[in-house]
């Protein structure tokens, strides 16, 4: 009796899961099929791709810096040992273009853009204000999701490759400035080291992590539930999945692309 | 006229709506009263397409709204929601031109403009309101901008949620007013929700009464008070004995 009480819980969390996870990818296609169909909301897309893109800049370059000054100490510290530590700028270079950057950007972006994008939207839903955009004959997913998820595709990337940038410099003042690196020496060899691939699978990185974060934001916020408690349950939801799905497509991305 | 047949609806386990029926007549007013709880914004909810009913039919002019093509439906429709529901991100002329600006017929941004500085004024408030933000207003004031919003595109049904929730009595009679007058002055079919007895009296041609689900009572407002029914006799007295539970 009660293996049978402890199977039905389990079994009634997975069928809730699939429930979401069908509900999220018919909210996804809705999206994609708004899209590609006029009407379009220009000024929407423009205070997204303000919100998403320009406000997000400091914190990417902190943490960018950050991050490429600590991976710059990290390697060379490790490096010591094997007595190479002349690879810091190729390894700084190749982590944060490949690893780093997309996924610490990715991450910031989960944290400061999915939790206002769900915060806003579910407030909007617990205040009827989605129901009045369906009472005006405005569709809520062509007016909320899709310039913010079109801003996001298109953002994303160019924080990305903003971030990469900001860490690699972040790497080459430690190295230049504590580890006694040369300047011109640093900047060569990450020049030289660095493929064309390695940047473009950066930037499809930062365009997945784009599109993912605010899709899922629109989802949870329009999908919350009443009042304070669904908002706060929304944000939280949002935020979680947003990251854990972010990293569990940085693996697949980064499998794909060493497979090619 | 909007035929509402046999309506359920459920959430759960609650059971919502248990065969609501009822016949709303063109260009009159038409209150729908009740407890809390009882269903009346869900049955609003459902003419409106918000909410997929269970069981059931809803017709307007005849005509099953599941055939009609959902933006021309809605096109039709105006609504006054409880807390007004303006858009925070929108100054006051552009939640009020919404429809002018993102329907399918599209204003140009002065052409717009000056109609909601027009429904603003028609509604008692100063052009000098236009630019601000909803958050920057009193109840009142919003609920005012909500009404100008609901009539900027003159449509032909006008759903009123409860117009007066949490308003004080001198501007919940001037909201009652407004509702009344604008109301005649277009012409519209209008609906409203509420619990305030002073509301239906002052915006009602019918009365309708919805309780457990179902509509107990419908009837003009002259006879509201000697309907014989006891649902409506005790919520005009607000009396805490009758077949209305107090322990809802």
């Amino acid at each position: 009796m009660r293996l049978q009480a402890v199977l039905g819980a389990i079994g009634r969390q997975v069928l809730e899961l699939l429930a979401v996870l069908g509900r999220f990818v018919l909210f996804a296609t809705d999206t994609v099929s708004h899209m590609v169909r006029p009407p379009f909301f220009f000024r929407e897309f423009g205070v997204a791709l303000f919100q998403i893109g320009w406000l997000s800049l400091p914190v990417v370059g902190l943490t960018a810096i950050f991050t490429g000054g600590v991976l710059a100490l990290q390697i060379y510290a490790g490096g010591a040992r094997l007595n190479a530590e002349a690879v810091v700028p190729q390894i700084v270079a190749i982590g944060i273009v490949r690893e780093l950057g997309p996924v610490f950007v990715g991450l910031m972006i989960a944290a400061r853009v999915t939790s206002s994008i769900a915060a806003e939207l579910a407030t909007m839903k617990v205040t009827e204000q989605i129901d009045a955009l369906t009472t005006l004959s405005t569709h809520p997913i062509k007016y909320l999701t899709v310039p913010r998820v079109a801003a996001g595709l298109i953002t994303v990337p160019i924080l990305v490759g903003v971030g990469d940038v900001i860490g690699i410099l972040g790497g080459y003042l430690v190295s230049t400035q504590t580890l006694g690196f040369s300047q011109i020496g640093y900047l060569n060899n990450t020049y030289d080291f660095l493929e064309l691939r390695d940047v473009l699978s950066s930037l499809v990185k930062g365009c997945a992590f784009g599109g993912i974060a605010t899709l899922i934001g629109c989802y949870f916020g329009q999908n919350s539930g009443r009042g304070a408690q669904g908002v706060g349950r929304a944000t939280k939801g949002a935020v979680a999945a947003a990251a854990v799905l972010i990293l569990a497509i940085n693996f697949a991305l980064t499998s794909i692309f060493f497979a090619l | 006229m909007i035929r509402i047949h046999n309506l359920h609806k459920a959430f759960g386990h609650n059971r919502v709506l248990r065969g609501m029926s009822l016949d709303i007549p063109t260009a009159r007013s038409t209150v729908i009263i009740g407890g809390s709880g009882t269903g009346k914004s869900v049955a609003l909810k459902c003419i409106l397409g918000l909410v997929l009913p269970d069981q059931g039919h809803i017709y307007c002019q005849d005509q099953d709204i599941n055939t009609i093509k959902r933006e021309a439906y809605l096109a039709r429709f105006g609504m006054l929601f409880q807390g007004g529901a303006l858009f925070d991100s929108l100054p006051v002329w552009r939640n009020v031109a919404f429809r002018l600006l993102n329907g399918s017929k599209k204003c140009s941004v002065e052409e717009a403009r000056e109609i909601a500085v027009e429904k603003l004024r028609r509604v008692g408030l100063t052009p000098q309101v236009a630019d601000l933000l909803p958050a920057e207003l009193s109840g009142g004031m919003q609920k005012r901008v909500g009404l100008a919003r609901t009539i900027a595109t003159t449509p032909e049904i006008i759903f009123f949620d409860e117009p007066t929730a949490g308003l004080d009595p001198i501007m919940s009679g001037v909201i009652n007013r407004l509702i009344r007058e604008i109301v005649q002055e277009i012409g519209a079919t209008a609906v409203t929700i509420t619990h305030d007895i002073n509301s239906v009296r002052t915006i009602a041609d019918n009365v309708a009464m919805l309780h457990d689900g179902v509509i107990q009572w419908n009837g003009s407002v002259d006879q509201l008070d000697h309907s014989g029914n006891p649902y409506v006799e005790q919520f005009i007295t607000g009396s805490e004995t009758g077949p209305i539970a107090a322990t809802r």
